[in-house]
């Protein structure tokens, strides 16, 4: 069966040197993929190239055999949702963040017990990764991307999103996680890709 | 006061210049250099302009377009070196000026509310092209360093399946009402705050306060129409420039840290 991502000797360069070199790896279609590494390691980088927000500068990113410039970015985008570090909310309430789809039953899934009224700049931390989440599945996506989930939250907040990234993936979402916690590849994935940082990082 | 100025009034008035420097010597504000320059520097363009336009006035009137030219092409340069972290800023720039200009002196002189002569073309024209050039440094900066400090925001909505258009839509509006306002404001307070330039010539040349007001009018919405105008392409021109064709952030927006 053919792979759902795929890095084929992906080169990344930023403002002085690559950021990314000759990586590749594969993401299967099932479970949770978890991409660990120490900071300044290019992690996230390699994320954006899944939906797109970058592109490489050699070599190419596979989404189900085919170069992910062939798509339409944003049909691609559709299928292949990113949720940053980060969560960030729109203007609005949770229901405005949602769209016309089925609010109540996205925020159960994600287990976020709160009225669809509230302001949406008025949730912690931890509501809002998970409002972000449900607005990402919302878009109905073969794939989801997070770029550390867990990394803004509090110590309370992290084990309810694990479960919760842990619960998608065995629902049948291909999850791609990256994490600077060797823990998450030790105890939650299914598959473990691990990255070195390319050189040294300034201090 | 319908009398011509002299050199010497001119030279006279030069007195209040140094009154400034000295004000700016005491109190170490540190400008009289800025002063002089400043001082000298429209002394020696407008003597040259004014040398320009009494042979462009005085039955060369074909050279109107040139005229034009010119002050569309410095203020090409100007917006565009202002907002020079836009890619192609000054592209951007020339086409909203010259869509402004062409757009606005288009529709006084084809409705026959200015005249087609050197003498009139020429200052309504500068105005225009004044005003448009604020406008458009203003949106490109305003669109640039907005998308720059919400990349987060942008992002997000990117991965959501929007376009580049939809993404930006927030902070596009906001630079196009940056852009406008200047003008609006101005257009508010006309009269109460500061009587404007076309109408106090006319007055100073001795036309009626009511022949004056007329043309201040037409100045002002003309004014409103060019800036808005302007705001618009060069909105739409620079969203285009800071994205990918591929609903992507450029990369010097992309990485800049937030």
């Amino acid at each position: 069966m053919v792979d759902r991502f795929e890095y084929a000797d992906v080169r990344v360069d930023g403002d002085d040197g690559p950021i990314v070199a000759g990586f590749s790896a594969r993401v299967p279609r099932e479970g949770l993929t978890v991409i660990v590494g120490p900071s300044g390691a290019g992690k996230t980088t390699l994320l954006r190239l899944l939906n797109r927000l970058d592109d490489p500068d050699g070599g190419a990113v596979r989404y189900e055999g085919r170069d992910v410039r062939e798509y339409d970015v944003l049909e691609l985008r559709r299928r292949v949702q990113l949720v940053g570090q980060v969560p960030v909310t729109f203007p609005g309430t949770v229901a405005d963040n949602l769209g016309d789809i089925d609010a109540a039953a996205l925020l159960a899934r994600v287990g976020l017990h709160v009225p669809l009224t509230r302001e949406a700049d008025r949730l912690s931390v931890g509501e809002a990764q998970r409002l972000a989440l449900a607005r990402a599945l919302g878009r109905g996506p073969e794939a989801l991307a997070l770029d550390e989930p867990t990394s803004a939250l509090d110590t309370a907040s992290k084990g309810g999103i694990e479960r919760l990234v842990r619960q998608l993936a065995d629902d049948g979402l291909t999850v791609v996680m990256v994490t600077h916690e060797p823990r998450h590849a030790s105890e939650l994935a299914d598959h473990v890709i691990e990255v070195a940082p390319l050189r040294r990082e300034d201090p | 006061m319908t009398a011509p100025v002299s050199m010497t009034d001119v030279a006279i008035s030069v007195g209040l210049v140094v009154v400034a420097m000295v004000v700016s010597w005491r109190r170490k504000v540190g400008l009289e250099q800025d002063m002089l320059v400043a001082t000298v520097r429209s002394f020696v363009q407008l003597i040259a302009v004014g040398y320009v336009l009494e042979f462009v006035f005085g039955g060369h009137g074909a050279l109107t377009i040139g005229v034009l030219l010119v002050m569309v092409g410095t203020a090409t340069l100007t917006s565009g070196s202002r907002a020079r972290r836009v890619p192609h800023a000054r592209k951007i720039a020339a086409v909203s000026v010259t869509a402004a200009a062409v757009a606005t002196l288009g529709f006084l002189t084809l409705l026959g509310i200015v005249p087609t002569a050197a003498r009139a073309v020429v200052p309504i024209g500068s105005m225009i092209i004044s005003a448009a050039m604020n406008t458009t440094s203003l949106v490109m900066m305003r669109l640039h360093d907005d998308l720059a400090a919400n990349r987060r925001e942008v992002e997000a909505r990117l991965s959501l399946g929007e376009t580049s258009h939809e993404a930006a839509a927030p902070w596009h509006r906001a630079a196009l009402r940056h852009g406008m306002l200047p003008s609006v404001d101005q257009t508010k307070v006309v009269g109460l705050v500061a009587l404007p330039g076309a109408m106090t010539g006319l007055i100073l040349a001795g036309a009626s306060p009511f022949e004056a007001v007329r043309l201040q009018l037409v100045v002002m919405y003309m004014l409103l129409g060019g800036s808005a105008f302007a705001a618009l392409v060069a909105g739409e021109l620079t969203v285009r420039r800071l994205f990918t064709p591929a609903h992507q952030l450029i990369r010097s927006l992309r990485r800049t840290p937030s």
